[in-house]
């Protein structure tokens, strides 16, 4: 435990919601309906104040929904800079260095390791397994893939901007391990979207 | 007419958190809840607290209802599809003094409905919750009462016991003899509890256009269904899924389509079938009461 020391300067560090409680409710459901909705874009309004290197929705989504019961894993950029400081300070979450090891991560998408590399859980707890928190470029529900799945009536549309062009194959291997699989939250500017591991994804 | 607790009669208790669980309780119970709807019809293990009532009373309901609610939610709570029996009541007041929410009886104006044993007969709509209060989630239990082989009966998709459950029904008594809480498969894959509501309901589960999410406090299990997703009644080919049927309509509001419960009025064996939905059932006697009175008439 004590090998994390925190290093900070206050002064530097962004501050949290101005009210926790409902920001944090407010927050959950946005990453409710999205899961619930996959690929349905869902606005996260918040007053926190983000570290530089961080989109609006990614760190509302991570300051609602941890605490020091949470592992995450940050992808190489995001741990160098101000933002592993202010995810702990505020939620005291634990940073792990392997992506296997942690329930959240939270990546640039350019910075995102390969899907199996995650905690995918097992047959018998397949929620034991990450949720990617990852930063595109920008998101669209009027063209690009079609989704299918659970929550999705016929087919959902969704573009996402950011993507590394390996993402696809490795989403299908993430979605033919169901039940279990990761599950991602992407985020541009203060939206987010989500696919669920049950979501299909055609080109 | 409509029972409804006048304005301001409930005032907000400001020594509670809003929704009474504290902050960190909810954000253990909302993780579950998002892997849960990841996993349709698995069971999440969650940390149950203690709540100011027993176990059996809705407990698993009320600490989900607590950890999604916010304060621009109107709430509705049912049970065994009626806004005014105990549960009901004390459950919305439960809400109404720790977040202050608004409440109602109507279905159509509420956004997140609490319920025990029924699904409101109201078609629901996109964005509205339903929070079922479960006693038993594993579907498995009575037939096998090791959890750590009922989760990897779950895990391998081994639902053969179920079946053959299913089966000795109708080996003996010629049809499945299940009434409530009859077992569900989910997105294909799961097989799941759909709380002790009637059968009748069952069909209400597939493709609904609202998310429902299952709480069993003292099993401490949580589990959902997402919006859009297939829900199946297990059955056989030569055996399918029946809903239940009565010979008349509501002695109330004349409904042919409803859920009907039997209440008896006299000590003489007098009785009236009236629809368990009390909401759907006034709603409708406010629509149409002259056109039934003149049927009956």
């Amino acid at each position: 435990m004590s090998e994390q020391t925190l290093d900070l300067n206050l002064q530097e560090v962004g501050a949290a919601f101005s009210d926790p409680v409902l920001s944090s409710q407010a927050v959950f459901r946005a990453a409710l309906a999205a899961l619930s909705r996959p690929g349905r874009i869902q606005s996260v309004p918040h007053d926190a104040q983000q570290p530089p290197g961080a989109t609006p929705a990614a760190a509302a989504l991570l300051l609602a929904l941890l605490d020091p019961d949470c592992t995450v894993w940050l992808a190489p950029r995001l741990a160098g800079g101000a933002v592993s400081a202010w995810l702990r300070f505020h939620t005291g979450c634990r940073i792990v260095s392997q992506p296997a090891a942690a329930r959240f991560a939270w990546s640039d998408a350019d910075q995102l390791p390969l899907l199996q590399q995650f905690a995918l859980g097992s047959e018998f707890e397949p929620e034991i397994s990450t949720t990617c928190v990852v930063q595109v470029k920008a998101l669209d529900e009027r063209c690009g893939w079609r989704l299918s799945g659970p929550g999705i009536p016929g087919r959902q549309r969704l573009a996402v901007a950011g993507l590394g062009a390996g993402f696809l194959a490795q989403w299908q291997a993430n979605h033919n391990l169901f039940p279990r699989g990761i599950d991602v939250l992407l985020c541009a500017g203060q939206f987010l979207a989500a696919l669920a591991r049950t979501t299909a994804i055609e080109a | 007419m409509r029972m409804c607790d006048p304005p301001g009669s409930l005032e907000r208790d400001p020594n509670v958190n809003f929704a009474y669980l504290d902050e960190r309780t909810k954000r253990m119970i909302r993780r579950a809840l998002l892997k849960a709807v990841c996993i349709p019809g698995h069971q999440v293990a969650f940390g149950s607290r203690e709540m100011p009532l027993p176990y059996g009373w809705g407990t698993g309901g009320i600490q989900v209802t607590a950890s999604i609610l916010g304060p621009r939610d109107v709430l509705k709570v049912i049970d065994q599809g009626s806004d005014d029996t105990v549960n009901a009541v004390n459950i919305r007041r439960f809400f109404q003094r720790t977040a202050g929410v608004a409440v109602t009886t109507d279905t159509t104006r509420a956004d997140i409905i609490q319920t025990r044993h029924r699904i409101p007969e109201t078609p629901l709509r996109e964005g509205q919750i339903l929070v079922f209060q479960v006693p038993a989630p594993e579907p498995m239990q009575r037939l096998e009462p090791r959890q750590s082989e009922t989760r990897k009966m779950h895990g391998l998709a081994e639902y053969g016991l179920m079946h053959v459950k299913l089966y000795e029904d109708i080996a003996h008594y010629g049809h499945i003899a299940t009434t409530y809480d009859y077992p569900v498969l989910v997105n294909n894959r799961y097989v799941m509890s759909p709380s002790p509501i009637p059968k009748f309901d069952n069909p209400k589960l597939n493709m609904s256009p609202a998310l429902q999410l299952f709480g069993a406090g003292r099993e401490k299990r949580i589990y959902a269904v997402p919006p859009y997703t297939a829900v199946t009644s297990l059955a056989f080919d030569d055996h399918p899924f029946e809903v239940q049927r009565w010979e008349s309509g509501c002695a109330l509001c004349g409904s042919r389509a409803s859920f009907l419960d039997e209440v008896l009025t006299d000590d003489h064996g007098g009785r009236m079938f009236v629809c368990s939905d009390s909401d759907y059932c006034t709603s409708r006697q406010g629509a149409d009461v002259r056109s039934v009175i003149s049927d009956g008439g």
